[in-house]
């Protein structure tokens, strides 16, 4: 019996190993062709083992890529305060309709509720962004549409907020007079740190990720590209960067290492989520639990 | 009077903090279902949106005239059926193999690594894609079939190649969510069931068989029907970066979504556009109505609603 288990066993490292490998593997192909040198890159093709490494991409960035840096900013602008907004909304809604006897709530739930079952798509959606509160060409096209809220994470937080945290708490505060303000801050935000804590994951890593705004809100000004927006230009348009950075720098012959450059900006965007990811993949995991089988 | 201001003061500090939340879903939820109305107009952007003249069911008369209707209706459904059981089959496996390991550090790997594909950004699947698929330069041609003495292969102008390969970067990608959830399903199964198991010297098999299986089996349901909910939907990175928007690969590539923003975003024709728009979104709800009522039907607990 021990045996067929250790079997077993063995047969479940190998297939983990193998898909381990599998995902672990792309990503190092991706770092070894930031680091590879441009010549040796088309030459020779993506290599897990190149003739020749080179920092070049890496130190043409730091040197003269306004566009790059630019577009870093705005990454981190942008999922900064858009994180901040989205937990803002979230946890006051999330809270509002956590409060038992609040009249009208189960109309305000479904309010909420309903825009998870339909929605009008992105034809009028786009056009109600563009012609009626144009945000086409500004910061707010990367910051307001579709992910300042979402209908789910308010109900995850909703139910943590009634059911993780105990009623007696809050008949407690109601009791000494505290208004719903200061139970808010002072009982919801503390106790409910942890969903909120996951949610913020999820909302941050929306907007470091989202690419679509961009594509469909962001024309003519360029210099609101993301970090994924100037990854999916330079993928139309390999010589994007090269015409964008001639303004900025002087002798327009400069040779940009084109193939290494992308790959460096495809791992400069990855970057951020590696450092955190330790911490966050215990939230996230977590959420997705909740979420994946309704809190 | 007394009694009212009272309960005024005691709820409208509540209906407040709802507020900013509302005016948003009015406005990023709300208007744009209203704007549907302009998949039966002749829609014209000086006109806008609701200034524009109705034209009845014409705008879904000529997509559906359109061989593209079927080709879009038929890849998006039948690429989610496929995510469907692949995804929820190798979850599944994945996660019993997780489970069954001792060593408490291999398994934080393996956890960790089948969930970072999804956090990535499809652009940058995009490329991890094309650094392999790369007709010129990349991993598959140049180190593999060139090496073996194979014809190279130009992959991003052979759709017939596209099903195996999207539905391979999806898994890739998303196997990690399922399998979390699967794996959180079977560390709830009380302990002592496998231990009297191995006391009547169950084989490692018949315990998977007859006690894993059937306890994660209102998971595999609920999970399941929600993903039907969701069929007429699909990752529009997935379809639009992965195959780098390549026209060629449409034949098994072109899904609802990106048939949307393509007749929107570079035909200009709008009105197909939001006929496909309006087409997916009405199936759409229908289709989570009835998903949703069956698992309500099944489990409960388990129902959105």
């Amino acid at each position: 019996m021990k045996k067929r288990s250790r079997l077993f066993n063995t047969l479940a490292n190998t297939v983990m190993m193998t898909w381990t490998l599998l995902i672990v593997l792309p990503f190092l192909l991706i770092f070894l062709s930031s680091i590879t040198d441009e010549t040796t890159l088309v030459v020779q093709g993506y290599s897990y083992f190149p003739q020749k490494l080179s920092l070049d991409s890496y130190k043409y960035i730091l040197r003269s890529s306004n566009t790059i840096v630019k577009a870093y900013g705005v990454s981190i602008f942008v999922t900064g305060i858009g994180t901040a907004i989205n937990l803002l909304l979230s946890t006051l809604m999330a809270y509002s309709l956590s409060v038992k006897d609040l009249p009208g709530k189960q109309v305000m739930s479904f309010f909420v509720f309903f825009t998870m079952l339909f929605n009008g798509g992105i034809v009028p959606s786009y056009l109600i962004w563009t012609y009626i509160f144009n945000i086409k060409d500004t910061v707010w096209a990367q910051l307001l549409p579709n992910l300042l809220m979402s209908a789910w994470n308010i109900m995850l937080m909703r139910t943590y907020f009634t059911t993780s945290i105990p009623d007696g708490i809050y008949e407690a505060a109601e009791l000494d007079g505290a208004s719903r303000l200061t139970i808010f801050l002072k009982v919801v935000l503390p106790l409910g740190k942890p969903i909120i804590v996951t949610m913020g994951t999820f909302a941050g890593l929306a907007y470091w990720n989202d690419w679509t705004n961009g594509l469909y809100f962001i024309v003519k000004r360029t210099d609101l590209y993301n970090i994924q927006n100037l990854l999916n230009q330079m993928v139309s348009n390999i010589q994007y960067l090269v015409k964008a950075e001639s303004s900025y720098v002087s002798g327009a012959a400069v040779s940009i290492p084109s193939t290494a450059i992308q790959m460096t900006i495809a791992f400069i965007a990855i970057l951020p989520i590696m450092l955190i990811f330790p911490m966050f993949q215990k939230y996230y995991a977590k959420g997705i639990t909740l979420g994946g089988i309704k809190g | 009077m007394k009694i009212n201001t009272q309960k005024l003061g005691r709820y409208l500090p509540l209906y407040l903090m709802f507020l900013p939340g509302a005016l948003y879903l009015v406005i990023n939820n709300y208007l744009p279902m209203s704007g549907l109305v302009v998949a039966f107009k002749d829609y014209t952007v000086r006109e806008g949106l609701f200034g524009s003249p109705w034209n009845g069911l014409k705008n879904f008369e000529f997509l559906f005239r359109t061989p593209d209707a079927w080709v879009i209706t038929r890849n998006t459904i039948l690429y989610n059926l496929a995510f469907i059981v692949v995804n929820n089959l190798l979850g599944i496996i994945f996660a019993i193999f997780i489970c069954d390991l001792a060593n408490k550090r291999l398994k934080k790997v393996y956890q960790s690594a089948i969930l970072f594909p999804y956090l990535m950004s499809t652009v940058i699947v995009g490329y991890i894609v094309f650094a392999f698929l790369s007709p010129s330069s990349g991993m598959i041609n140049n180190g593999i079939l060139k090496p073996l003495g194979f014809n190279e292969v130009n992959w991003y102008f052979e759709a017939g190649y596209w099903w195996v390969i999207i539905v391979f970067v999806n898994t890739w990608k998303g196997i990690g969510y399922g399998c979390l959830i699967y794996v959180s399903s079977i560390n709830g199964i009380d302990p002592e069931h496998y231990e009297a198991a191995d006391l009547d010297g169950a084989s490692k098999w018949r315990q998977i068989r007859h006690i894993t299986l059937p306890s994660v089996t209102p998971t595999i349901i609920t999970l399941v029907l929600l993903a039907i909910g969701k069929v007429f939907y699909s990752d529009f990175g997935l379809f639009y970066q992965v195959p780098r928007d390549s026209g060629v690969l449409y034949s098994t590539t072109n899904v609802i979504d990106t048939y949307v923003y393509r007749g929107l975003m570079k035909q200009g024709n709008i009105g197909m556009s939001a006929a496909a728009g309006f087409y997916q979104s009405v199936c759409g709800f229908v289709l989570v109505l009835t998903a949703n009522f069956i698992v309500s039907k099944i489990n409960k607990e388990n129902a959105l609603f």
